[in-house]
């Protein structure tokens, strides 16, 4: 049986004369060079593909990309819209945004990354931030609409749609701390620890300070992320038509930092682009165009920041 | 030459019984930990809210309808509440969107991983990353003013809201994350498995697809599920362009909404808190919630393996 097996395989490979082993390895070289080629090609077609869609919205919105669009607030007539309550209010929110995510993810990744023992109860945290990254952001709207504007009243505003982009961002921020804090070397812990300093102080001192760059990386991709996020934003209650302006958060006057503006009615810019884009007349259409190209200057901005940030790390830092 | 005992224990000792310090450490440890368990938080409270919401619906609409009925009319007066059209929606979008960036995506990382030379690949990587930073209402934009009006070119019946046009984009959009995350899973495949099959005579296009991809197999499945848990959530793309009419079709050229369009079309309106519309919402989110938990859960075990791989 088992030599009739072995016969049969053996039989498979007949003796070749050189010229089928050319012939072979030319068909492959051939399909080596095939599908290269396909590879190439798709990757260009792909991203001229993307290039074609960025060309088009420029083109779009170039006309209307000026001084006053920045400074006029939204109208009923298209050429006088702007998106001035836009831009504020989505600065506005993002400050709220970076005030919640960063202190929290930065100490959960310290804490997951230094403190944590290895039992189920971290299991638990570390198998909640991965599933957190792969929830939908309307989710998070969801959540919010429901936890923040009705169980704790803080109505459909800044700070209400600040906390739920700040809940979104938070995992990207717990994760790329974790990231940043793995690649630095134990010895470096080790070192402080021989002199003396405790848990806190390696960490402050040392682990945080060595990581800074990574840390700020997440940052700056979860920052973006929230800022062209629309979804979540519209399940809170963002307003589509504003034309005012928050209070201001400085005054001249003592107490010279007023809160107020937390409580204000909101728009961002995602939302103006969309409430542009759902109208029929084409004029609208136009400045979706210039305001989608704000969003994605702003966007790619803060990403290739980030991207280049990493990028100096990883080539700077030997350990 | 007797040595003498010291006169006082070593200065880690004396340390571990300074109680201030030891007092400030384990407060330090006890914030760092609940900021930790912020995320544990943030879970409980997407389940807390999707269930006591959704409870309030389920009181006034039996599962049973909710699961079977085809049809999908919370706002009318002749109120239906079958979740089906929706799904049916949401799966046909997501089902165009992944026959374009399966392909494409898998192709890529393939030629990114094994291909490539360095030059390019540090080139590309970067732009896939920046890609999958472009917020996706932009990509709605493309959808309903640029890619639809060219599908109308090539088949004029087509509604100006379609499921196909959504698709293709999100697609698109899809390519870069697939394009990434199977493209990791390949380079984490050791070099001399390669070097072994090269040694045996392989070309390269042998390696890659009779070497390379069965051993990422696990990371690349991981790459697909996590893409169509993507298409899944995607929102605004559907939301602007494939239809706001809840209808039980799997036909990509007419238009339909999906889950998640029906939640921004009711957030965009004025409903009432504690209305069943309102609460409808959170019911539809709930479904949209489990498919997505359930595709993440996948993708992570099929992730976990190709990582213990080796």
């Amino acid at each position: 049986m088992v030599k009739d097996k072995m016969d049969s395989e053996f039989s498979l490979i007949k003796p070749k004369t050189l010229n089928e082993v050319r012939a072979m390895i030319r068909k492959h070289k051939r399909n080596d060079f095939i599908f290269s080629s396909i590879g190439l090609l798709t990757i260009i077609f792909a991203l001229l593909t993307l290039l074609i869609l960025f060309v088009d919205l420029v083109m779009d919105g170039y006309p209307k990309l000026n001084y006053e669009f920045f400074t006029d607030f939204p109208s009923r007539r298209a050429a006088h819209a702007g998106i001035l309550s836009a831009w504020v209010g989505s600065s506005l929110i993002m400050l709220v945004t970076f005030i919640t995510a960063v202190p929290m993810g930065v100490a959960a990744g310290v804490y997951l990354e230094e403190y944590a023992p290895k039992n189920w109860f971290t299991d638990i945290i570390e198998i909640n931030v991965t599933n957190l990254s792969g929830v939908p952001s309307i989710i998070y709207g969801l959540l919010a609409l429901g936890l923040f504007v009705y169980t704790f009243h803080l109505g459909q505003t800044i700070v209400t749609a600040g906390l739920t982009l700040g809940l979104l961002m938070l995992p990207i921020v717990i994760v790329s701390t974790r990231e940043a804090i793995r690649s630095i070397p134990i010895a470096i812990r080790e070192a402080a620890y021989a002199v003396g300093a405790t848990k806190w102080q390696v960490v402050l001192h040392h682990v945080i300070q060595y990581s800074f760059g990574g840390i700020l990386t997440g940052i700056i991709i979860g920052m973006a992320r929230a800022l062209g996020e629309t979804a979540p934003i519209i399940t809170v209650g963002a307003l589509t038509f504003i034309a005012f302006l928050p209070p201001a958060p400085i005054s001249s006057s003592a107490p010279f930092i007023s809160f107020e503006w937390l409580q204000s009615g909101f728009t961002v810019l995602p939302i103006q682009m969309f409430s542009w884009l759902s109208r029929p007349e084409h004029a609208f259409h136009i400045n979706a165009a210039a305001a989608g190209v704000v969003i994605i200057l702003l966007t790619l901005l803060m990403n290739s920041t980030a991207i280049w940030l990493r990028y100096r790390i990883r080539k700077n830092i030997k350990w | 030459m007797a040595i003498t005992p010291l006169q006082d224990p070593p200065i880690s000792k004396r340390l571990a019984k300074n109680i201030k310090r030891n007092f400030i450490e384990r407060i330090i440890e006890i914030i760092l930990l609940f900021a930790a368990l912020a995320a544990t938080f943030i879970t409980l409270g997407i389940v807390y809210i999707l269930v006591t919401e959704a409870s309030g619906f389920f009181r006034e609409v039996s599962v049973i309808e909710f699961l079977t009925s085809r049809q999908w009319s919370p706002l009318f007066e002749d109120a239906h509440y079958g979740i089906l059209p929706l799904v049916s929606g949401t799966l046909t979008t997501s089902f165009v969107a992944l026959m374009i960036a399966i392909p494409i995506g898998t192709i890529a990382a393939i030629y990114l991983s094994e291909f490539a030379s360095h030059k390019t690949r540090e080139s590309v990587k970067p732009i896939l990353e920046l890609l999958v930073g472009v917020p996706t209402v932009v990509f709605g934009y493309f959808t309903l003013l640029f890619v639809t009006p060219l599908l109308q070119k090539l088949n004029p019946d087509l509604p100006t809201f379609n499921m196909l046009g959504a698709g293709i984009v999100m697609g698109v959009m899809i390519i870069p994350y697939i394009a990434s995350v199977a493209e990791d899973a390949m380079k984490a495949v050791p070099m001399h498995m390669r070097e072994g099959s090269y040694a045996m005579g392989a070309t390269k296009f042998q390696t890659a697809i009779r070497v390379v991809t069965p051993a990422a197999t696990s990371g690349i499945i991981a790459a697909y599920i996590l893409g169509i848990s993507r298409a899944v959530g995607e929102t605004m793309v559907v939301a602007i362009a494939a239809g706001q009419q809840p209808s039980f079709t799997f036909n990509p050229l007419e238009g339909a909404a999906t889950i998640t369009a029906y939640i921004v079309q009711v957030a965009m309106g004025d409903l009432p808190h504690g209305s069943l519309g309102y609460q409808s919402i959170f019911a539809a989110g709930m479904v949209l919630f489990l498919l997505t938990f359930l595709f993440n859960i996948l993708g992570h075990m099929a992730r976990k393996r190709f990582a213990e791989r080796y």
